[in-house]
């Protein structure tokens, strides 16, 4: 594993950092749309609140435990990249098909309550699940020393988690003053993507480096003989 | 979890304010103090007049108020201005109201056409409490009270296709804006619960770029309508109809065989058909101002500047 590490680009971990800050980001920019999305059809009441903040902490809470347990094989930036683009794919749903899905809820549900607990389910279960994997895994990348690792994960949090604040504030402050709701989700899911896109080419970049860097050994060793 | 603290900090910053809120004092004498789900509710009286309020803190905040030993005399302006809709519609038949209040418009409503079926529409199941307990709100079998949330409500209605011939639109005070009662879609859906000669009387509070917003979303789905002014406060009654607009004449003629009928409830109908200002007219907001819709509805942050 340090002998991974030697070989890495000097940019992965302030990468990785960026890369959790724009998930932590995103999720609350989400989440605070969410409020929005629903208001037409379960109103905004309350429990609308409710509904999305249990919703978004359960899959949350899946995912963490999913990304814990998938950073157990072969992690690597190219499958963290990869956990981004889903993320971002999975987002789109919100933004194309959240009119019809709600309709159908609205007209099966009565209770406001129940109908926007589903409604939100099936909005932001799966994309939120594949956001909660970011912070595990990039633990898993990050530590490279055990004594190291309480401070990295201390880091880690700060920075995603500042970037939940920013993206709390900065889209009900000013991103719903200046764009449609939709709009927003399509930048959130494109950052998403762009930024799993990095990784995967940081991922490439290492492995040639580290190619390089072992076929100069070899080379080195075969002039030594 | 840090999601988790997020939220719990949201919450605490939220307890702070609306504690401070509650803390200053209070004019008249409280007779009766609730925080519901949505709100503190305070029912004040002072001098023969009794006021539902929903924050302490500014002038602007007294939901509806009520002579004690005059229930049947308008107090508020504005709710005087609503009746300009009779001149749409001289004789509704079914009513819709959304936003309660003290009750006190359905009430009068009632003594004025004790043959009309009156649905009213509010979010919070405590001021309804309050309305019956202080406010004398009447119900019988026509006259009903929904708590739910006035979206929804309307959603439901379209399809079940209810028709009104009064929808009344009293769900916005000067502190909080419902924005997904002010878009496009939302005034398509209640334009679909109009008969025919269904008339849709708002009571808004729009300031700065979003009585211009708000104009544009109303032209958009109605066509022209009437405002309805006061001068001496920034709340308006937007007056709108399925069909045109009734001719000027027509108005005139109609205000004057209402008089008599409405002058007990302190309404002088002549007066306020004066106020009306027809769009077709006058339209005094911008060609090019944006439409408020379920996409775009950022009326709070609109309504600061």
């Amino acid at each position: 594993m340090t002998n991974e590490n030697n070989n890495t680009v000097a940019w992965q971990n302030p990468m990785i950092y960026l890369l959790a800050f724009s998930s932590g980001f995103c999720i609350m920019g989400i989440e605070l749309l969410g409020g929005r999305i629903l208001a037409p059809f379960f109103g905004s009441s309350v429990h609308i609140w409710g509904s999305i903040i249990t919703v978004f902490m359960l899959s949350l809470s899946f995912g963490y435990l999913a990304g814990g347990k998938l950073s157990t094989k072969a992690a690597s930036l190219k499958r963290y990249g990869l956990i981004f683009i889903c993320a971002g794919i999975a987002v789109l749903p919100v933004a194309f098909s959240a009119q019809s899905i709600m309709e159908a809820i609205f007209l099966a549900i009565e209770d406001t309550r129940y109908g926007s607990l589903l409604a939100s389910m099936a909005l932001f279960f799966v994309p939120t699940v594949i956001l909660g994997m970011i912070s595990p895994y990039s633990v898993r990348l990050l530590v490279t020393d055990k004594n190291k690792s309480g401070q990295v994960a201390g880091f880690l949090y700060f920075v995603s988690t500042l970037g939940s604040a920013l993206g709390t504030i900065i889209t009900s402050f000013y991103l719903v003053l200046w764009f449609e709701v939709n709009d927003i989700i399509m930048a959130f899911s494109t950052t998403l993507m762009v930024l799993g896109l990095i990784a995967m080419i940081f991922h490439r970049v290492n492995q040639s480096k580290s190619c390089l860097n072992s076929h100069a050994i070899n080379q080195q060793g075969a002039a030594n003989e | 979890m840090n999601k988790l603290v997020t939220t719990l900090l949201i919450v605490i910053i939220s307890n702070v304010l609306i504690s401070s809120a509650l803390s200053t004092q209070a004019m008249g004498k409280t007779i009766h103090s609730e925080r519901s789900l949505y709100r503190n509710i305070l029912v004040e009286e002072y001098s023969g007049l009794r006021c539902l309020k929903f924050n302490v803190r500014s002038a602007k905040t007294q939901q509806s108020c009520m002579l004690v030993d005059h229930p049947q005399r308008l107090v508020f302006n504005y709710t005087k201005m609503l009746f300009s809709s009779l001149l749409i519609n001289p004789n509704p038949e079914r009513i819709l109201i959304i936003g309660l209040g003290g009750g006190t418009m359905s009430n009068v409503l009632h003594q004025i056409y004790p043959k009309a079926s009156i649905t009213n529409v509010e979010i919070d199941p405590a001021v309804i409490k309050v309305a019956r307990n202080y406010f004398g709100f009447f119900e019988n079998e026509d006259i009903t009270a929904v708590a739910q949330d006035g979206r929804i409500f309307v959603k439901r209605a379209a399809i079940t296709k209810q028709k009104y011939d009064w929808i009344i639109l009293d769900a916005f005070n000067g502190d909080y804006i419902p924005e997904h009662l002010m878009t496009q879609e939302f005034l398509q859906e209640a334009k679909s619960l109009l008969s025919d000669n269904g008339v849709l009387a708002a009571n808004t509070f729009s300031v700065s770029e979003l009585y211009d917003y708000e104009s544009a979303t109303y032209k958009a789905v109605f066509g022209d309508f009437f405002n309805v002014k006061n001068n001496n406060n920034n709340n308006r009654i937007i007056l709108a109809s399925a069909k045109r607009l009734p001719k000027a004449d027509i108005i005139a003629q109609r205000a004057k065989s209402l008089k008599a009928k409405l002058s007990p409830f302190n309404v002088n109908i002549i007066e306020i058909n004066r106020k009306m200002i027809s769009t077709a007219t006058v339209q005094d907001w911008p060609q090019a101002s944006p439409l408020l819709t379920d996409q775009y509805s950022p009326a709070n942050l609109l309504n600061l500047k």
